[in-house]
């Protein structure tokens, strides 16, 4: 490595060398084919109160290297190395000496808030335990005071009271506070945060990062936050470190690593996010290709099959982690080249042609004041009806030929419940759904099955959404057979159907575990397309790929909708993603809508609170903006849908409510505000005091 | 649509090969060397069991009053009884009636459990609590009397009877499985994906859901074919199960047990026979589950090492 201590420091904040220094860190895990290097040569260092921000997609190596840290992987991996925090090895350390130093001194955040708190348990007295663990002195009342300060801290209301309550009693957010405020508990030196966000919902996400950024104002503590999330990078970290198959390819202070990128991934990577404040339809950059198997690297670059500078030389060597700066180093054979290079130049990507403005085309699917409601039961044996939750609540909207319509909220507003009643075509509860043209109620079963040839789904999960056990032809063939179609047109359209969303013929005879997520969900739309269907329903499609497959899935439906003239139901949590491939948004808020509008008008103009506060919460993967913005953080979560406030839905959490004055307030509680159309007609809002706010 | 058949183009290789997922099954299977032992194992049980009795000179219920409790000789391959009979026919015929009962019960138990189990779980509501009242029911009777007090009325009828019998009773724990297995697979997205393309309930059951457990499934018909040889040998000893003239293997361990210490080929002949089918059907069990399983390694190519 020709990296330097006082290169790789930076000026450290007022204190003395970083709290943590890795050098030459390498782990690897027995495989069947040989042993995986998960882990290769990774150095850097975190400075007291500096945030380091790890990026990179899934099997880069990210999280396993800051496992190695903690001394948590499991007893096969092979780790080497250097590992100093302060000035003490951690590596070759037991696991009970390493129990002195982790939760104390280091600490750590995961992923899933739910596993990381044990269920039994109340949430304080786990707090306690944390304390107490590591200073035997403290007292039961001394350390239950310090769990209700720390629970005040990460912003628990009534901190006094939730002390007692058990991780099943809070949200996701409240969990992931909770657990923020063990991490804290001992004041430790470094936190290790890995993924803290990734399972929450966009504004609460927003507000966990604001705790953590007050956890490390108040410890001072060094933060590895681990992330693959350039959004969430750019506003909280310092400095970023990018890695790719287990090694890291490019490290920079934020604001030169987002601005002059110098190695082509960590282009690609920036190019092939979906951005709220891109214009809209700007096609995105995939990055061609997988990421390769960490069990047989062939010599070189790894990321030489992927990139698209690729030189002879980058397949003989592979490039060392060099400074093109002070305080830039990138592992880039073309390093030099790369200089102030668009994404969309570099990888050479087609700017689609934007859709001219056609007249919109017939009415595809009209849903009108759909309602659906589960009953909440209790008791055992005579099962009363104690309550009703409501779902969703007198939604409306249509979806037209060849546009797209994204439902956006956050998890329980409702748009699964909604897209499931649409898909079930039987009679809703109340309110009516129309497929062209034709009320769902009345269908016999008969014509119920002919009217699923226009309606298909592609789901959120793409392992989850194929059968496991059927080879790719069979799940795309399936579709066509349970309709009767003839086995020679079969045998015909299964090949044209993987030709057309970018697989090969040839893999018709593979299982879908031998695909990758981005190639599964390619398999599942070629299974929804098969029908020819005028509509397609699509859940969360994207959610679950990395960005850089992401990018390619959605330059995808994006060609096949111009090309096919389809006509989308997109459901997303993802803003972005919405303002890059919707026509039309509607944003959901318990199980209403309360904002609908074309995208354009929508995201410049936001007029309810709800809708402006979910556009503040999305990262923008640019620092420089992204510190300059305002944000509009809402408090607290999502009430129950079983239970929803009286009047205005969105009350209990709206910025705008607060500022109102008496009378004006006294409307919001008693009144439900209808969706009343506003400027242009096609928008309409759910607010009584509606005003425009661009957020971006 | 055949205008959109040239989407972002692949490699164009030679035309499309599109292979069966029964042929792809067999390929798999074919690759593991002990689950091709197993069913060259049970398919040369088989054709012994049928055609080994013809070969040998005597008949099962021929009796050699020259030779008794003799010792493996020449004249008699696997020695003789008490009272003369020819030890290796009776084994063979005993084997033929033991295999096809253990075949026989462990398909149609297992086929049982796996309709009604997932037919519970699939509809749910009144026709779950039906099934399910039905396997309750089942469960509290006690298999083995209810046989014992059934079989005089069938007695001189057929073994088919017994397999019925057997079979019957040998269901219920693994629809009670199955049940569960399906009532998660139901919310998989595979098979809400099914449903919203309009595929008929019935058809799910069988080609998704079915072929999910299917390594369950093989496992349960492979125990419940030793459970089902086991249990016809135990109805036998009592005299409620294979009536003489008819010989199991079954039978003929019962008989031999007590002379195990003194007259050992009596019990390790027909034992041993049970023990060799029985693992055989256990390694074309683990066999068909690796092949079927395609997240399983061990049905796959061998990666260069």
């Amino acid at each position: 490595m020709t990296l330097t201590d006082d290169v790789l420091d930076g000026p450290p904040p007022g204190a003395t060398g970083p709290v943590l220094s890795v050098r030459d860190l390498s782990v690897s895990f027995p495989g069947e084919a040989g042993r995986v290097d998960a882990v290769r040569g990774l150095s850097y260092d975190v400075a007291p109160g500096e945030v380091l921000g790890i990026v990179g997609e899934s099997g880069s190596g990210k999280s396993v290297s800051s496992m190695a840290v903690m001394g948590l992987l499991p007893d096969r991996a092979r780790v080497t190395g250097s590992v100093r925090f302060r000035d003490t090895e951690l590596l070759g350390r037991s696991d009970a000496e390493l129990s002195e130093i982790r939760g104390r001194r280091v600490a750590m955040v995961f992923q899933d808030p739910l596993s990381a708190l044990t269920p039994v348990y109340t949430v304080g007295a786990q707090i306690v335990e944390a304390l107490r663990i590591h200073r035997r002195g403290t007292s039961k009342t001394d350390a239950r005071a310090r769990a209700v300060e720390l629970l005040d801290l990460v912003g628990i209301p009534n901190a006094r009271d939730r002390f007692a309550a058990f991780p099943h009693e809070f949200s996701g957010g409240m969990r992931q506070r909770a657990v923020i405020a063990m991490a804290i508990a001992n004041d430790p030196d470094l936190i290790i945060a890995d993924e803290p966000t990734t399972a929450l919902d966009v504004t609460v996400q927003a507000q966990v990062l604001d705790v953590l950024r007050t956890a490390r104002e108040v410890t001072g503590a060094g933060i590895v936050l681990i992330t693959h999330d350039l959004g969430v990078v750019a506003g909280v970290a310092d400095r970023v470190l990018v890695m790719y198959a287990g090694r890291a390819v490019e490290t920079a202070p934020v604001d030169e690593l987002y601005a002059h990128p110098r190695m082509p991934y960590t282009l690609g990577l920036l190019g092939s996010i979906p951005r709220l404040d891109a214009g809209p339809r700007r096609p995105l950059v995939p990055i061609e290709g997988q990421p390769p198997s960490l069990a047989e690297l062939p010599p070189g670059c790894p990321f030489a099959p992927r990139c698209p500078l690729v030189v002879d030389r980058c397949r003989e060597s592979e490039p060392e982690l060099d400074a093109v700066r002070p305080d830039h180093h990138a592992a880039c054979h073309r390093s030099a080249d790369l200089v102030r290079r668009d994404a969309a130049q570099v990888f050479d990507v087609p700017t689609a042609g934007a859709t001219a403005d056609a007249p919109r085309g017939e009415v595809v699917l009209r849903v009108q004041d759909l309602v659906k409601h589960y009953p909440v039961r209790s008791g055992t044996i005579l099962r009363r009806r104690v309550g009703t939750v409501q779902a969703v609540d007198g939604v409306s909207f249509d979806v037209r030929a060849g546009e797209t319509l994204a439902l956006v909220g956050e998890s329980g507003c409702g748009k699964t419940t909604t897209l499931t009643e649409i898909l079930e075509l039987t009679s809703p509860q109340s309110g009516s759904v129309e497929v062209l043209g034709r009320d769902v109620a009345g269908l016999g079963r008969r014509e119920r099955t002919a009217l699923r040839r226009d309606v298909q789904v592609v789901f959120q999960d793409p392992i989850a959404s194929l059968d496991p056990r059927m080879p790719v032809h069979d799940i795309i063939a399936e579709p066509l057979s349970t309709h009767r179609v003839p086995v020679e047109e079969i045998r015909r359209r299964v090949p044209e159907l993987l030709r057309l969303v970018g697989l090969r013929p040839e893999h018709a005879g593979r299982y879908p575990a031998e695909f990758s997520g981005g190639q599964r969900q390619r398999i599942g739309i070629a299974r929804a397309l098969a029908l020819e269907p005028k509509l397609l329903v699509l859940d969360e499609p994207v959610s679950a790929l990395d960005v850089s497959i992401q990018a390619g899935v959605i330059n995808l439906l994006e060609e096949l909708r111009v090309r096919l003239g389809l006509a989308y139901l997109f459901v997303a949590h993802d803003l972005s993603v919405v303002r890059h491939i919707a026509d039309r948004v509607a944003v959901m808020y318990l199980g209403r809508i309360v904002e609908i509008g074309d995208v354009a008008t929508v995201f410049a103009a936001p007029e309810h609170p709800y809708t402006q506060a979910l556009l503040s919460a999305i990262p923008i993967p640019d620092p420089a903006v992204e510190r300059a913005r305002e944000r509009i953080l809402l408090t607290g979560d999502m009430p129950s849908p079983a239970d929803p406030p009286s009047g205005c839905r969105f009350r209990t959490r709206c910025p705008r409510h607060l500022t109102l004055d008496e009378p004006d307030r006294a409307r919001c509680v008693t009144e439900d505000p209808r969706r009343a159309p506003r400027t242009t007609t096609d928008h309409e809002v759910a607010c009584h005091f509606a005003a425009p706010h661009a957020v971006l | 649509m055949s205008e959109i058949a040239a989407g972002p183009t692949p490699l164009d290789g030679t035309g499309p090969v599109l292979t069966s997922r029964g042929r792809l099954v067999l390929r798999r299977f074919l690759r593991s060397r002990s689950a091709v032992a197993g069913i060259g194992v049970v398919l040369t049980l088989f054709a012994l069991a049928y055609l080994a009795p013809l070969a040998s000179p005597w008949s099962y219920s021929e009796l050699d009053y020259t030779a008794f409790l003799q010792g493996p000789s020449a004249s008699h391959w696997f020695g003789t009884t008490q009272i003369g009979g020819d030890l290796f026919t009776q084994t063979m015929v005993g084997l033929q009636k033991s295999l096809i009962i253990g075949l026989l019960v462990g398909l149609i138990s297992t086929g049982l459990a796996a309709v009604v189990g997932a037919a519970a779980g699939y509809f749910g509501g009144w026709t779950d609590r039906a099934l399910m009242w039905v396997v309750d029911l089942m469960l509290v009777l006690p298999a083995f009397l209810v046989i014992a007090i059934l079989s005089p009325a069938f007695a001189g009828g057929s073994f088919l009877i017994l397999v019925v019998l057997l079979a019957a009773f040998g269901w219920m724990i693994a629809a009670r499985i199955v049940r569960g297995l399906t009532l998660s697979l139901r919310e998989r997205e595979f098979v809400k994906a099914a449903r919203f393309m309009g595929v008929p309930p019935w058809r799910i059951i069988f080609r998704h859901i079915l072929p999910n457990m299917s390594s369950l499934l093989i496992v349960d018909a492979t125990i419940a074919m030793g459970v089902a040889i086991l249990g016809e040998s135990t109805l036998s000893f009592f005299g409620f199960g294979v009536q003489p003239p008819d010989v199991s293997l079954g039978t003929l361990i019962a008989s031999g047990l007590g002379s195990s210490q003194t007259y050992p080929w009596l019990f390790l002949f027909p034992a041993g026979f049970l023990v060799v089918a029985i693992l055989a059907f256990n390694l074309v069990g683990d066999g068909l589950r690796d092949a079927l399983d395609s997240s399983s390694d061990a049905g796959r190519r061998k990666a260069e090492k």
